[in-house]
Parts: structure tokens; C-alpha cells; sequence
């Protein structure tokens, strides 16, 4: 099954309010995928600098990581920490020189998402206590797209949650079930690109970095994928100023979208929707299949 | 008229209320308000009773129906009357994919678009989907009427048996062993009849629909048709 939502609010006015409306789009999908989930916000940016999400296990020393991390910057690093993961904000310049040293001094530590705007957290157990764990409902920002999953391809880990990053401010959401995905896996591999599990969303997800790197848009690299990935899908995408959606030709699984003056929706089922404001006037409507569609701000 | 609010009412509740209610009950109309998107409204009911709800409902909505009148005022979800053996079930807005699945009987009516698969394995229903028609439609329909006075798309009529499509606009592709056949009298009447019952009598001109069926070389397993596999 599984289950997706985005919002994507078109008045600012609703930012403060965007992680509480993802929550509760989040919460009413726990039936569709109680085994874990996660969601990628897209909040504010500084200029000059680049937020990475670090997943650590239970308990890590973030202060302890976080020294370790200034001191490779020669500055302090802004940070949050929400639960297992830690948003932290660094000079550009310096990203690589972090990263490196993330590598070295906590390897156990993963970059689970980069970008100007976007956060990602992610981890198994119920949708809606996943939401709380991290305080989803007080994060703000324009956009945000959330997952609930429920495991067919491979197991239930926090490495096998969505989203998963396929390039800087990108994320991409799965529902449903590639048939393709081990041999998928074989030709990225041999490009360079790295797994970290046998999930199948997470191919997808480095299909498209692939195919951004050769020089692909999103939209175009998309549009490529209904071409080489067999099976079953609904793909949300999130970008830095929108998000976008693509079902498979056969458009096996659900999909509804809705649009006001205020945001536009995406969600697995309408249930998903019915509580964002000024839903009953909203224009409902199904997105067709193999048909990218994606809504940015200009 | 009852009366009942999903938004203090139980689903569950709602459908075993409907259940209960003997075939000559004086209720005879009821409204239903708050679905929300649930699954499942107004299921199996057996009694000729109006039904009507007020917003979008999720899956298999007035599913299994028999003799009631279930009328949608809002879009419906995968699965809208599916295995429908009798009565009418009436959607204001669109429909997801595999509306009026299976139906053996009775009439659903969409004033909308329907997605995908819509009348899949029909065996006796009639549809009429005044917008246009998804993917697959009538695949393997077995009878029963599917008129549609927009679009279909592709592979409509897939390995189809002996139901009848009638379709108004344009068509994306065929499916497997599904022909375009002449209109004759009898097909404009039976038209006629579909489209009364679906309100838009007068409102279209019958000439403008084109007639699809089975060339009957696919369920008939010819060995010429191997290939076909």
C-alpha cells in the first residue's frame, strides 16, 4: 500500500502552519503504512550556506559531533537537533570539508538529505508518533511532502523509509512496487552510484540522480524513468520550489490532487485532504497516468 | 428524512442502519452528511431507498447495491458501485479508476470523468459516464452497456465479451479483440433508452456515438489467434 502526501502552499500566510496540515495528512495514512515514514520540509534558507540532515542512532552525542564539526568549519554551526536527527546549517565553502569529516569521526552518521531549504527526517514505527517524535507540526516553511510506508520489496528499517535524497533540496516518495529494481540496481552500480539497502524506491531515487548528472531536468529525467522502471508506481517528488508527481501508464495505484487559492494538494486518497482549509471548495481531481505534472513557485 | 452525520456517526453504524431497513420501509430517504473521503459509504444495501451524500466519498461507495438509489453529491473513489446487482447510483462529480466493476445490474450514472479501468468485468450493468472514460475500460466486460459521451482511452473494450460500448467522442486505441460495429435501430434505441435514464435525452445526438464489441475471435480461442498471447 503505502500512502503520500504534499502541500504546497501558494499563501504565505499559511507557512507557520504548514507542518501541522502535513501532520494531520500524515496521521490519517497510518492505515495505508503503519511501518514507518518520513517527510522532507522546505523552510527557510540562509544565504551562503547549506543545511544537511544527520541521521545518527538512539542516544548519539550531537554536541560531541557538533564540536567535531566546528571545528573543521573554523566557525560555530548553527544547529537542531529533532530526536535521531540533527538539521545543521554550514558554510557552503566548507560542506565538503564536513562531509569529509563526517566520513572520518562518526561513521555511523548519515547524511540523510542536503540542501538550501530542504530537511528530511525519517524513521520506522507509526506515522503519526514518527510526526511527533520530530515535532513535524511545528516545523514551518512553503512545501513539504510525507510518506507512510508499508514494506513489500525489502525490510523495515529507517534506511528503508522515504524520502530518499536524489540531489541537493530533492527527494523523491514511492508508493507501490518496482519489478525491475535488482537489475536497475546492477546498471547504476556500475556508474558509480552506492546503495545502502535493497529497497526498490531507493533505486528510483538514484535512477533520477543518474540521470540528472548526465544532464537531465527532474522533468525530463522523469519522463526518462517511464521507460526503464517496470511495475507499479505513484512518485512524488519534492524540488526547492514545488513538488512534482508522476504515476505509472498503468496508474495502478492512487492518486488525488486538489487545488484552492491557497495551496495545492497532493494525497493517495482524498481522506488525506479532508481537513486542510477550505477543502470543500477546492477543485478535486485525479492526475492521469504517465503525465509529469509539477507545480513550483516561480 | 433521516439523517445521518459521519461526522458524529459511525461508518459502521451508518451501514448496518441501512441494512435493517425492511424492503417496504416507510424511510425512504435518507441523507448522509461528513463522508470525508471514508470508504465503504452505503454498502450492500437491499432496499429501494434513496440515499443521498453530501461530499466525496473514498472506495467501493454503494458497492453490492440492490434496488436502492444512491446519489453522490461529490467525486467517488476507486471502485464506486462495484458488483451493483440492481437499482442506480448516481455521482454529480467524477469517479477513480474501476468505477461499476463487476456490476451485474442496474444503472450508474456519472456526471463526471471516470479514470481507469472503468467497468471492468461488467456482467449485466449499465454505465453512463457523461465526461470521458480512462485506460482500459470495459476490460474483459462480459454485458451490459457502457456509454460514454466523451473520450476513452487507450485499449478500451480489452478481451471483451458480449457487452456493448457506445461511445460519443473520440477513442485513444482498442483493446485485444474489441471492433468498431455499425450503429443499427436497435442500438439507437437502446441508446435512446441509456441516455433518458441518465437525464441527457435530447442533449446529444444519438448519430454521433460509435458502436464497439467483440469480434468474438479472442474468447472463442481460435489456434489462429496464438500469436495473440
Amino acid at each position: 500500500m503505502c500512502g503520500i502526501v504534499g502541500l504546497f502552499l501558494k499563501d504565505p500566510h499559511l507557512e507557520p502552519e504548514l507542518g501541522m496540515l502535513v501532520a494531520g495528512m500524515l496521521g490519517t495514512l497510518c492505515d495505508r503504512g503503519p511501518d514507518s515514514a518520513g517527510f522532507a520540509v522546505y523552510g527557510r534558507e540562509t544565504p551562503g550556506a547549506i543545511k544537511l540532515t544527520l541521521r545518527a542512532p538512539l542516544g548519539h552525542d550531537f554536541d560531541c559531533l557538533t564540536e567535531q564539526l566546528e571545528t573543521t568549519a573554523g566557525a560555530s554551526l548553527p544547529r537542531v537537533v529533532r530526536d535521531t536527527h540533527m538539521v545543521v546549517t554550514v558554510p557552503l565553502a566548507r560542506e565538503a570539508a564536513i562531509r569529509a569529516t563526517l566520513v572520518e569521526v562518526a561513521p555511523e552518521v548519515s547524511v540523510v538529505g542536503a540542501g538550501r531549504r530542504m530537511e528530511i527526517f525519517k524513521e520506522v514505527g507509526r506515522p503519526d508518533l514518527v510526526a511527533s517524535r520530530f515535532g513535524l507540526p511545528d516545523m514551518t516553511g512553503t512545501h513539504a511532502i510525507g510518506h507512510t510506508r508499508m514494506a513489500t520489496e525489502s525490510a523495515v528499517t529507517t534506511d528503508g523509509a522515504h524520502p530518499f535524497t536524489t540531489g541537493p533540496d530533492q527527494c523523491l516518495v514511492h508508493n507501490g512496487s518496482l519489478s525491475n529494481h535488482n537489475a536497475v540496481r546492477r546498471e547504476l552500480a556500475r556508474h558509480g552510484l552506492a546503495f545502502q539497502t535493497e529497497n526498490d524506491s531507493e533505486v528510483a531515487a538514484g535512477y533520477l540522480t543518474l540521470k540528472m548528472r548526465e544532464g537531465l531536468s527532474l522533468d525530463r529525467a522523469l519522463q526518462a524513468s517511464l521507460a526503464t522502471l517496470d511495475g507499479f508506481y505513484t512518485f512524488v517528488v519534492g524540488t526547492e520550489s514545488g513538488f512534482g508527481v508522476l504515476r505509472d501508464p498503468i496508474a495502478c495505484k492512487p492518486a488525488v490532487m486538489a487545488e484552492t487559492e491557497k495551496w495545492v494538494a497532493f494525497g493517495t486518497e482524498y481522506r488525506a485532504l479532508v481537513d486542510l482549509p477550505g477543502i470543500d471548495a477546492a477543485r478535486v481531481w485525479e492526475p492521469e497516468p504517465a503525465t509529469v505534472y509539477f507545480r513550483e513557485r516561480q | 428524512m433521516p439523517t445521518i452525520d459521519l461526522a458524529h456517526t459511525s461508518l459502521r453504524e451508518l451501514n448496518a442502519t441501512l441494512h435493517r431497513l425492511k424492503f417496504d420501509s416507510n424511510e425512504t430517504h435518507w441523507r448522509v452528511l461528513n463522508p470525508r473521503g471514508q470508504h465503504a459509504v452505503a454498502v450492500g444495501i437491499d432496499a429501494p431507498i434513496l440515499v443521498e451524500i453530501e461530499g466525496h466519498v473514498g472506495y467501493y461507495c454503494a458497492g453490492m447495491n440492490q434496488c436502492a438509489t444512491v446519489v453522490v453529491h461529490g467525486n467517488a473513489g476507486p471502485g464506486v458501485a462495484e458488483n451493483m446487482m440492481s437499482g442506480q447510483v448516481h455521482v454529480k462529480g467524477d469517479v477513480s479508476q474501476a468505477a461499476g466493476a463487476t456490476g451485474r445490474g442496474g444503472l450508474l450514472v456519472v456526471d463526471g470523468n471516470a479514470a481507469a479501468r472503468c467497468g471492468i468485468s461488467m456482467k449485466g450493468i449499465d454505465i453512463i459516464v457523461k465526461g470521458s472514460v480512462g485506460h482500459l475500460s470495459a476490460f474483459m466486460a462480459q454485458a451490459g452497456c457502457l456509454v460514454v459521451l466523451g473520450d476513452a482511452g487507450e485499449a478500451l473494450g480489452d478481451s471483451i465479451y458480449e457487452a456493448r460500448l457506445y461511445v460519443g467522442g473520440t477513442v485513444k486505441s482498442l483493446g485485444a479483440d474489441c471492433v468498431h460495429k455499425p450503429l443499427q435501430d436497435h442500438h439507437r434505441a437502446e441508446l435512446a433508452r441509456l441516455l433518458e435514464a441518465g437525464g441527457v435525452k435530447g442533449e446529444v445526438d444519438i448519430n454521433r456515438f460509435r458502436r464497439y464489441g467483440s469480434a468474438r475471435r479472442l474468447y472463442h480461442f481460435h489456434i489462429d489467434n496464438v500469436g495473440s498471447y
